[in-house]
């Protein structure tokens, strides 16, 4: 397996606030990886630098053999770094499927906004959005919107992607629908880094879990040794929870 | 389908302002310039304020710095349509290397900004004296030919630049810039995670708001003959191109030729019948706008309107007899 994604002694400091305090780690392609923390632990904070929205204070971070600390957000999309907001960012007024053509467009580096249209009916298909490519993204309901912004990175062709909170405000059903999704898109061959607070959801689908906790990386490893470690128990999952999800494990 | 209605539309309107030199007096002839004037400058403005939704102030700074460009040129003894091209050359690069710097603005910030932009190339127009003649203002070379004859020059001139505006905002509306200009228009955060360049797309947009003004000065500083500061950086007219857009529908193709047709009309019927009233009548307008026409007249729903007059009108006799 090669390396697609490295981060070496990556720091952020907003003012006197250190939200991300010296994080370094390394990401196969090909993984799906689960980033848990608590709130505030600098979940959305690291994915922003990663994706260049903001500027990194110091260290390096270095995607499929390249420095990128420097680069801006558009060139990580172009770079295929792709990324879903916490909260859905789709352009209201547009039909969903023009929504779908602009990551195709301009992240995917489709030649014409017709060549643009077409993949993007593709992902509609994929994300099971098709049958609403007409309406304005503004009409859709949540569940949708988290489909519709799935597709519009799925559009940009990316080598990675990075989901921050697709499930939030979801049900159980939906919960599985969008699981289904993502195990779809990681067997397109897409690495994806994804930031969960549903632990029975981050367990079921990553195959390998960092854990943030005020800005530092206090663990990393696969899911049934990251909820064991006492730091973890400690900082995020709490005695209890952690001695059911064991207990759990033990009946599977 | 919709392309070819466009196209035969404007064609139709462009005939028609192009053939008052052939059957109307000077003062139709007058109004006709103005008309192909403000609709240029409406086209171009829509760039930036329509496609991409950064509501701009500055048509006046790009349409003064075309006149005093065009002007300063022609008394170096550049010849005329050298001149104009120099004109248009001098405000696109102004306006893309400005673009740069006040883009980072938005929303509110942004209009505050662009709006001084205006105050500032007066102001230091004025105070150059040097180089522009400072408050006295410049006299520019007259065009040859009799008065007819300038006029319908300066019309069919005006026109030109109007179908190249218009024809650059049809291929941009269907291009990848238009695209991603749109995209800005919407969620600009969006925008820059699909990878939409926004910084390199918004000054593309702003300086093509900026070419054809800076055109159309040049042209106008040549038709009046004499520039002074107050008229070419003039306030009033970098508020009424944006409300021409509006009027007509901001965004859309046509709508910056409707609307800059309908206000100039307007203005002119206000003008000679409100003599003292007609800067409130323009306020009166703005304010009609922004309450009951926030997309323009494009954008009203006709059909839905006639149903309802409709539907009133065949009630109305029934309404008649009850109440008899």
């Amino acid at each position: 397996m090669t390396e697609i994604l490295r981060l070496e002694n990556v720091s952020k400091s907003f003012g006197g606030n250190h939200a991300v305090n010296d994080v370094s780690f390394s990401l196969e392609e090909g993984e799906i990886i689960g980033l848990i923390g608590p709130n505030g632990a600098g979940k959305t904070t690291l994915v922003n630098l990663i994706t260049g929205v903001h500027p990194l204070t110091s260290g390096k971070v270095i995607f499929a053999g390249e420095d990128v600390s420097k680069q801006q957000a558009f060139q990580a999309a172009r770079r295929g770094l792709a990324r879903t907001f916490q909260i859905v960012q789709p352009f209201p007024n547009m039909t969903v499927l023009e929504n779908v053509a602009a990551g195709a467009l301009f992240g995917g580096g489709t030649g014409s906004v017709q060549d643009a249209l077409e993949s993007a009916h593709q992902e509609l298909k994929f994300v099971g959005l098709d049958a609403v490519a007409d309406t304005p993204a503004s009409a859709l309901a949540l569940p949708n919107r988290k489909r519709l912004e799935l597709a519009k990175s799925l559009a940009m062709r990316p080598k990675f992607l990075l989901l921050d909170e697709v499930n939030a405000g979801l049900n159980a059903s939906e919960i599985d629908g969008a699981l289904d999704l993502i195990r779809k898109i990681a067997a397109r061959g897409v690495t994806i880094l994804i930031i969960e607070h549903l632990m029975k959801v981050v367990l079921s689908i990553s195959q390998r879990i960092l854990v943030l906790h005020h800005g530092e990386l206090i663990a990393q490893g696969d899911p049934r040794t990251v909820i064991e470690d006492p730091q973890v128990v400690e900082a995020y999952l709490g005695s209890k929870f952690a001695a059911r999800v064991k207990a759990e494990s033990h009946h599977v | 389908m919709k392309q070819f209605l466009y196209f035969g539309v404007f064609a139709l309107w462009v005939a028609m302002i192009a053939a008052t030199p052939l059957l109307a007096d000077n003062y139709t002839i007058r109004i006709a310039i103005s008309i192909a004037m403000f609709s240029g400058m409406a086209v171009s403005w829509n760039f930036i304020g329509g496609f991409t939704g950064y509501p701009s102030f500055s048509t006046a700074a790009f349409f003064g710095l075309g006149c005093y460009a065009g002007a300063i040129a022609q008394r170096n003894g550049i010849p005329l349509v050298m001149a104009w091209l120099l004109a248009t050359l001098f405000v696109a690069v102004f306006a893309a290397m400005l673009g740069a710097i006040i883009l980072r603005l938005k929303g509110h910030y942004f209009a505050i900004g662009s709006i001084a932009i205006v105050d500032l190339t007066r102001l230091i127009t004025s105070s150059w004296g040097s180089l522009t003649g400072g408050g006295d203002g410049l006299n520019v070379p007259l065009l040859q030919g009799s008065p007819q004859e300038v006029s319908a020059l300066v019309l069919y001139v005006m026109l030109a630049i109007l179908i190249v505006a218009f024809l650059t905002s049809i291929y941009v509306d269907r291009s990848r810039l238009g695209f991603g200009l749109k995209c800005i228009s919407q969620n600009e955060e969006a925008a820059d995670m699909v990878g939409v360049n926004t910084t390199s797309f918004k000054v593309v947009a702003y300086t093509l708001s900026a070419v054809f003004c800076g055109a159309i000065g040049a042209v106008y500083a040549s038709w009046v003959g004499y520039i002074d500061p107050t008229d070419s950086f003039s306030i009033l007219l970098t508020l009424k191109v944006p409300v021409m857009v509006l009027l007509g529908g901001a965004g859309t193709l046509l709508g910056p030729v409707l609307g800059a047709g309908v206000f100039v009309m307007l203005e002119e019927v206000f003008w000679a019948n409100f003599l003292e009233w007609n800067r409130a009548i323009l306020g009166g307008i703005i304010v009609f706008l922004i309450f009951f026409l926030p997309n323009g007249l494009l954008k009203i729903q006709y059909r839905t309107l006639f149903g309802m007059l409709m539907q009133k009108l065949r009630e109305a006799p029934k309404e008649a007899e009850k109440s008899s």
